[in-house]
């Protein structure tokens, strides 16, 4: 079977990738392009490890075919860091101890920026609802939850 | 396997007829995606119909509004207009799955899915929600009711996709409301869902009525005996008992892991009864 070639916009720089129609697009992040900071959980959208943002929006990446994103843009939890300086997202996490074995942090990093890009000041009620999609057997949530309210203040005042 | 992705409805039509039973439609993928993993199902033809402008859009016109049915529930619950007149249907469709799910779950998926517990689909039925479906004959309008046959079947022929849903605009004096039942507050499968849509007089006397329910039978239900019940009346105990007594004797429920058969007849009563509620309260809030 021939392959589709596809273009696409990765974190801002231009990527073109071939992948088979069945490949996800985590599949492609991790295994064609060897961006693994994207984890693969559950596979079945259930528990928000792959999430990226396609065109703007917050999705599972394992269900998205890695040929549905030709002309598209996507971010992933490799384009939050401005080079050696984390966002501030990243930092709270740190702080916060919002993380312990880490295999869901991505996940949670790139869902809440994507909360907090569209509403910078949230409620506890709504940043538990927005992550709900998101899983985490380590912490207990409480710690992430503390994490993105904190970095939701800092960058309030920041800005 | 191979994947089209048409610019327009006819060459998804024409892509769906040649693939014939081989062939399946790409919506938000939330379902098809994870069937496709588990072996469930197995197309060889995939048709992702996104990049077709009419099944994306929302659009008003002076009847109603016409929603792609390739829209997802994110995008929807960016349409103020939609949410204002017809708040249950949005907020049937925005509790399904997590924020990544609304992302990409789409009207026309939840529907073609064919899932009983399909959270839009009792709304859609109790707002009197029209699908339109292309095919190889051409165009057909089809009441969302008789869309899902059985448990992921539905009535559409070979070769035919729903490119949209009509919904009217909303009358003086009418509201609709969803509740749903779950174990826990978000991420879960419905064990209940009832959608009311009513219209009242200026005195709040109910004129008609619309009750669906969802995840009680094997496929969405419209129950008339239940919206019956409500006309005629000021939603006073009497009428909701009436109602909620309907809606009860119109299940015909499955025993799982969610629910018991008693839990769910007893359940599609008390929701019926308190959906009702929220819909007369909107409607006489919306004069």
């Amino acid at each position: 079977m021939s392959k589709h070639h596809i273009s696409t916009s990765i974190n801002g720089e231009s990527r073109e990738f071939l992948c088979e129609t069945r490949q996800t697009l985590l599949d492609v992040l991790r295994d064609e392009l060897g961006m693994i900071g994207s984890k693969e959980g559950c596979s079945s959208g259930d528990c928000g490890a792959c999430s990226v943002e396609v065109d703007g929006r917050l999705v599972c990446s394992c269900l998205v075919l890695g040929v549905e994103v030709d002309g598209k843009e996507i971010s992933t939890i490799e384009g939050m860091a401005d080079g050696e300086n984390l966002h501030p997202l990243q930092t709270k996490f740190l702080e916060h101890a919002a993380l312990q074995c880490g295999v869901c942090t991505p996940g949670f990093l790139v869902a809440a920026k994507s909360l907090l890009d569209r509403n910078p000041n949230p409620t506890e009620t709504e940043v538990r609802y927005w992550l709900a999609g998101n899983l985490c057997r380590c912490t207990g949530y409480d710690k992430i939850v503390r994490a993105v309210m904190d970095a939701a203040d800092e960058m309030r005042s920041a800005s | 396997m191979n994947y089209q992705s048409p610019e327009t409805v006819d060459d998804a039509v024409a892509a769906l007829s040649a693939a014939g039973a081989a062939g399946r439609v790409l919506a938000g993928g939330t379902d098809l995606l994870v069937q496709m993993r588990s072996g469930r199902r197995s197309p060889e033809h995939i048709v992702d119909v996104k990049n077709i402008p009419e099944m994306r859009s929302v659009t008003m016109t002076a009847d109603g509004f016409r929603i792609g049915a390739a829209v997802a529930g994110a995008e929807l619950g960016e349409q103020a207009q939609v949410i204002a007149e017809w708040p249950g249907v949005v907020e049937a469709f925005e509790l399904i799955g997590s924020t990544q799910i609304q992302g990409r779950a789409t009207l026309g998926g939840n529907l073609c899915n064919g899932s009983p517990a399909a959270d839009s689909v009792p709304a859609m039925i109790a707002a009197g929600t029209i699908a339109v479906i292309a095919g190889p004959g051409g165009r057909r309008e089809v009441p969302v009711e008789e869309i899902m046959t059985a448990p992921g079947q539905t009535s559409l022929g070979d070769g035919e996709l729903v490119v949209e849903f009509m919904l009217p605009r909303r009358a003086p004096l009418s509201g609709d409301a969803y509740l749903r039942f779950i174990p826990r507050t978000e991420m879960d499968i419905a064990v209940v869902g009832a959608g009311v849509n009513l219209t009242v007089d200026s005195a709040g006397v109910c004129q008609s009525a619309r009750v669906g329910l969802g995840a009680v039978a094997p496929t969405p239900l419209l129950v008339a005996d239940a919206a019956a019940a409500l006309v005629g009346s000021t939603l006073d105990d009497d009428a909701l008992n009436k109602a909620a007594a309907a809606a009860s004797a119109a299940c015909n429920p499955i025993n799982d892991k969610r629910g018991t058969v008693e839990y769910r007849v007893k359940v599609a009563g008390v929701l019926t009864r308190r959906a009702a509620k929220i819909a007369y309260d909107r409607a006489r809030a919306h004069a």
